[in-house]
């Protein structure tokens, strides 16, 4: 059952929405708007299981809506503050999608600093924050806004927040299965690191995107394997949800 | 047995050169009467750990800040905090960038006096890279490396709390009390300013009150009673951040000699003079929750 009354932000959502399924009962973390939606449905459809909090400090016995509350009280269930989130993103139990500004082949992110030294960046930004606890401890997956090379770059990361797969950086004792990598979830495509040796692969275009496309804005090899398929529409239930979520169409703008 | 004390008598504990620890998480419950004591004086050298917002962008700007301890300084609704960036940009700060979960464990290890905790984070990443004196051992039980994270120990760490008893007795009543508790332990003297000074009575009324105290009164070295002591970061549940007011700092970034013109106009006069210049306890009093 698909609606053709959709927008690519839907469609990116409900795409997004899928990275949780399987997981289990695990909390799932979307920094960003898409993400946090993309969770929500998630939670509601593909994982029922799921864990989300209120983006505060307390986890929810269902997802809270985006933007301005009006009448809506969260419906709280556990005390989850800062201190509580490290102990729960160290037992593994957690699945995270976040926004990196740089991604390279290996899955490695970047949201420090770009440019220039690393002791003068020409442009610093937030710092590694939480990447690198993450990255070792539990699942991740990438949501990227604006598809280019900016963005998914040649050469290595500019700061290597989170570790990915690359064999130089693989720490003594480990192998690549230790480090899960959901999905990354673009405004063209999605893909994951499935190939061999945990090389990038190209799972499915957004309706209207070549693979061509998707090569020109990408830093770095893909494996494509065989006739692409087009990322699937929305279900009209999902449309439905996602507009319980996002009542003031917040997301309208997501994309850029 | 009071604690008692002006903001400038606590800052005076501060010395050139000194590792402070600033409790609160981004815009959030952070000392920052105390931050602008701090900017007022003339310690410099510092080492900062915090988790960051407008307190390290301000003693950024201001030069007070040799070395930064940090996982991230951000405004949040304002993503890149401005003086912060440019202090990084310049190349004029030496950095410690470590993962927010390394500060939690850092000043775990302060605070039980082991010289580090073990841990994954960091492997394979910049962190290590960038850190040499972050060391990565093998372990006496496995036969993986592991990240040795030293103990971050504090000689001050400044704190703002809901409100307090004269003995110290601190209460924080807020959603979250981040990793303050964890600033306190790791640090040897401690520094609260309060929205409200209570009479130790006040928590015998019910042991829900006591709840919401989450260190001994010996670990308490004084006590700043200090209302609207967070602005303006937020100290909820008694009030929300200012985004006004961020804007402003945030947009004076962007002009020549923005920081002194906000350091005139707000950090210069004192304390009594800072409430007037924003409008009063009433205007901060009425500043929404943040809903995320």
């Amino acid at each position: 059952m698909s609606d053709t009354n959709y927008t690519l932000v839907d469609l990116v959502i409900a795409a997004a929405s899928e990275a949780w399924r399987g997981d289990g009962e695990v909390l799932a973390t979307g920094i960003g708007l898409v993400p946090r939606l993309a969770a929500s449905l998630s939670m509601c459809t593909s994982n029922r299981q799921l864990m989300m909090t209120d983006s505060e400090a307390f986890v929810v016995s269902e997802p809270v809506p985006v933007g301005p509350r009006g009448g809506y009280v969260p419906k709280f269930e556990t005390w989850m503050g800062f201190s509580r989130i490290f102990d729960n993103v160290w037992s593994g139990k957690r699945h995270a999608m976040v926004g990196p500004t740089q991604v390279d082949r290996f899955g490695q992110g970047n949201i420090s600093a770009i440019g220039g030294s690393y002791a003068k960046p020409k442009v610093m930004m937030l710092g590694v924050r939480g990447f690198p606890g993450n990255s070792i401890s539990h699942k991740n997956s990438f949501f990227v806004p604006n598809h280019s090379k900016q963005v998914f770059v040649e050469g290595e990361v500019d700061v290597v927040c989170s570790i990915g797969y690359n064999p130089e950086r693989l720490p003594k004792g480990y192998t690549f299965d230790d480090i899960k990598f959901g999905k990354i979830v673009t405004n063209l495509c999605v893909m994951d690191f499935g190939g061999p040796n945990k090389q990038a692969r190209l799972l499915s275009l957004h309706p209207g995107v070549t693979v061509e496309q998707v090569r020109e804005n990408t830093g770095f090899e893909l494996l494509v394997e065989g006739d692409v398929p087009t990322t699937p529409a929305p279900s009209a239930e999902q449309l439905a949800i996602i507009a319980r979520l996002d009542p003031k169409n917040l997301r309208a703008s997501a994309l850029g | 047995m009071s604690k008692l004390l002006s903001a400038a008598a606590a800052v005076a504990q501060i010395k050139d050169g000194m590792t402070i620890g600033i409790g609160g998480w981004g815009p959030r419950r952070k000392p920052m009467a105390l931050v602008r004591e701090l900017l007022r004086s003339d310690v410099k050298d510092l080492t900062v750990v915090a988790y960051g917002g407008a307190d390290v962008g301000m003693l950024c700007a201001a030069g007070k800040v040799k070395k930064l301890i940090f996982a991230f300084v951000s405004l949040d609704f304002i993503p890149l905090e401005p003086y912060f960036r440019k202090a990084r940009q310049s190349g004029a700060l030496e950095v410690m960038e470590i993962d927010e979960g390394h500060m939690v464990l850092g000043l775990k290890a302060a605070g039980i006096g082991a010289p580090y905790i073990p841990t994954k984070i960091g492997l394979g990443t910049d962190v290590i890279r960038h850190n040499p004196d972050i060391k990565v051992i093998d372990s006496p039980y496995d036969d993986k490396e592991w990240v040795a994270m030293p103990a971050l120990k504090l000689d001050v760490a400044l704190i703002h709390a809901d409100r307090a008893d004269a003995r110290g007795v601190c209460q924080i009543k807020g959603p979250d009390l981040y990793m303050d508790d964890l600033m306190v332990r790791a640090a040897e003297q401690t520094f609260v300013s309060c929205d409200e000074l209570v009479e130790t009575e006040y928590f015998h009324r019910n042991a829900e009150e006591a709840r919401y105290v989450f260190w001994e009164r010996s670990e308490t070295t004084g006590v700043v009673h200090i209302p609207c002591g967070a602005h303006p970061t937020s100290c909820a549940p008694l009030y929300g951040f200012d985004t006004a007011h961020f804007k402003a700092y945030a947009a004076s970034a962007k002009e020549e000699g923005g920081w002194q013109g906000y350091y005139d106009k707000f950090i210069k006069g004192g304390e009594e003079q800072y409430l007037a210049a924003i409008g009063g306890a009433e205007h901060v009093k009425q500043l929404p929750l943040p809903v995320f």
